[in-house]
């Protein structure tokens, strides 16, 4: 089926030359790292973890997501999501894949990252996420791949399959649940220390992750004869808004016990991220801006009839992702650190370095989606071709 | 059953490559309590069940009682200083009350003598270890014989976690190439490469041969070491007589640091 990838327009080979080019200087930028360390990052001894960490965080909701289109069309046979069912599996397989590199380009040490495997650490968080990334990732690319393989030969799905679907229901949620675990078990840092914070990631992933493939179907009806179907992407805007509220309600559970209880180790990383400390702003406007964005796309979506309208809706998607990426994939991870262990302020900014490998994760996430998309509507035009 | 080559091929290579990894991962588990131990155990060596120090900050009065044990430590394990306080890489340090205790920093009104003393810190060695629980390699592990949170960094990937685990603020990661910032080079222990963790692995080189840590031997009384588990060890008279504190006891890391704060006479 691959081969399908390697015939396109002249627009969809431009696509793939801008991104392999955008991948280039991000490896470039990666070469630097390797050779003089992570000191070219923003990174610091108080802030240790910054903008990889996050965006691994971030993208593993992202793979999460999947999960809502296959539980409504594999467990209640919500016949709508056949189509668009793919677009899910596929973007999963492209996230893990982000994530995988995003932890690669965070290692001080990235040649001994097989030291998890030959010393296996079941204690360790690190050791069951591992597990669980590579396995979803198993199990999307083969669930996809194999049920796409049967559809373009006008057959049903093998019937192994089937348990591998089921399957999958339950391991989206654990990715998410071991990679909240990751910072929801560490004892002083209070701002993670939270027993909703796997809610929240679930909350997060399944707003921001179905608000993102809203976009990519889209995109794709736009560029391509196949259509995901106009009332499966309503469907998934009610997904993304009921989600989004669930997140934001979660958001306000951390505020309230925060600061009723009055602690000032839980008060002190909201109070930065919001209002900064002793003249420490860096992420204030940031975070100000990821609560307008998440009001707005709110104020939005809560209207059946403004979220029917399809480009109010991708408007809103796109708003809802933007102020999700901020709080996930970069304040929820710096404000962990800040204050550090000492009650004092070191703050973090990525360098341009740091951005640049960063941009450069995205475009190889970008080129594995296009790859995998080109082939699935490859597969799909021909199928309507068959039907009419 | 048949099987075509195309097939087979596929069936023996996704065996080969299950079984390979199935294996040496039930082998790594199965080794689990292995500990690396000397041949020849030196007979001199220092042993305890549980090392653990009393640091009497009174007996610290001059900026050179700090330093002469940060340096001795420094110096002996090439401990980078890097000029740049990001990237800072340190064993042991001078910090100030309400940093070393934070959770009494909003206390405005107290003992003003207290609020401006400073405190020697370095690794806690904690019995229950937030680090240790969270290394994905076990490169940071707790040395079942005497209780020392050790820190192999040839093991170490890199990947911080310890760092984002530690409650103190006790390691250090070295985001530059430590070894043009080391002055004078000590042969007798190893340096560090990119990209690795390091923190204080209380002097276990110079147990081995019978000698105190560093800092405990330059600090004119002041670190004392011993045994925790050895109600006569010097440390135990010290803890049941003075009236100490240790950081952050209610993150339940059990540190094996006891601070004295005040002299014998008012406590």
């Amino acid at each position: 089926m691959l081969e399908k990838a390697l015939s396109g327009s002249n627009r969809y080979w431009a696509w793939i030359a801008f991104l392999l080019a955008v991948t280039g200087i991000g490896c470039i930028a990666y070469m630097k790292q390797l050779s003089e360390g992570l000191g070219i990052t923003g990174m610091s001894r108080d802030v240790s973890w910054g903008l990889y960490i996050g965006q691994f965080t971030f993208l593993v909701g992202v793979a999460a997501s999947a999960v809502m289109l296959v539980i409504p069309y594999y467990l209640h046979d919500f016949k709508k999501f056949g189509k668009i069912v793919i677009l899910g599996e596929f973007l999963a397989v492209s996230a893990v894949i982000m994530c995988v590199l995003f932890i690669m380009a965070d290692m001080g040490q990235p040649m001994r990252v097989a030291n998890i495997l030959l010393h296996p650490t079941p204690g360790s968080i690190v050791f069951w996420d591992v597990v669980v990334l590579n396995g979803y990732l198993l199990l999307n690319l083969i669930i996809g791949w194999t049920t796409l393989g049967a559809d373009r030969k006008g057959v049903r799905p093998p019937d192994w399959v089937k348990p591998l679907i089921y399957l999958s229901v339950p391991w989206a949620i654990s990715i998410h649940t071991v990679t909240a675990f990751l910072y929801a078990g560490i004892p002083g840092r209070h701002f993670w220390l939270t027993a909703v914070m796997a809610a929240r990631f679930l909350a997060s992933a399944f707003s921001g992750g179905p608000a993102l493939l809203i976009i990519l179907a889209l995109i794709v009806r736009k560029f391509s004869k196949f259509d995901p179907g106009a009332e499966a992407i309503q469907a998934i805007g009610k997904i993304v808004t009921y989600a989004m509220f669930a997140n934001v309600f979660l958001l306000g559970l951390e505020f309230f016990t925060a600061f009723y209880s009055n602690i000032p180790g839980h008060m002190h990383p909201f109070q930065y991220l919001y209002a900064g400390i002793d003249g420490h702003t860096k992420l204030v406007p940031l975070m100000w801006l990821s609560s307008i964005l998440a009001v707005v796309s709110l104020a939005i979506l809560v209207f059946p009839h403004l979220r029917k309208n399809e480009n109010v809706l991708a408007f809103a998607c796109v708003v809802l992702f933007m102020s999700l990426w901020i709080d996930k994939g970069f304040g929820l991870i710096i404000g962990g650190f800040i204050p550090n262990m000492f009650e004092g302020v070191t703050e973090y900014w990525p360098t341009f370095l740091e951005t640049l490998i960063t941009i450069g994760v995205w475009a190889i996430g970008f080129l594995v989606l296009t790859v995998l998309y080109k082939v699935a509507i490859a597969v799909r035009e021909d199928d309507t071709a068959v039907e009419h | 059953m048949s099987m075509n080559r195309r097939q087979f091929l596929k069936l023996a290579s996704a065996s080969t490559i299950v079984g390979v990894g199935a294996a040496s991962v039930m082998s790594s588990i199965s080794k689990g309590s292995l500990e690396a131990a000397q041949i020849h155990p030196d007979p001199m060596a220092l042993k305890a069940k549980r090392w653990g120090f009393v640091v009497d900050v009174s007996k610290l009065t001059t900026e050179e009682d700090y330093q002469k044990c940060i340096n001795a430590c420094h110096n002996i394990h090439n401990v980078p200083s890097n000029p740049n306080p990001r990237h800072e890489v340190k064993w042991i340090w001078k910090d100030t009350y309400e940093h070393t205790f934070p959770n009494t920093a909003e206390d405005k009104i107290m003992n003003r003598e207290l609020q401006e003393k400073n405190f020697l810190l370095f690794c806690n060695h904690c019995a229950k270890p937030a680090c240790v629980r969270v290394c994905p390699t076990k490169a940071t592990f707790k040395r079942e014989s005497d209780g020392i949170v050790m820190q192999d960094m040839h093991r170490c990937i890199g990947c911080r976690f310890c760092m984002a685990a530690c409650p103190f603020g006790a390691r250090s990661f070295n985001y530059t190439d430590p070894r043009p910032n080391i002055k004078v080079e000590n042969k007798e222990f190893p340096t560090r490469m990119i990209g690795v963790v390091e923190k204080c692995t209380a002097c276990y080189e110079r147990l081995a041969i019978g000698k105190q840590p560093a800092c405990a031997e330059e600090s004119n009384g002041a670190i004392v070491f011993g045994d925790l588990e050895d109600p006569n060890s010097e440390v135990r008279k010290l803890i049941a007589e003075k009236y100490t504190i240790r950081r952050k006891p209610e993150i339940g890391t059990q540190p094996s640091i006891y601070y004295v704060i005040g002299g014998g006479e008012h406590a």
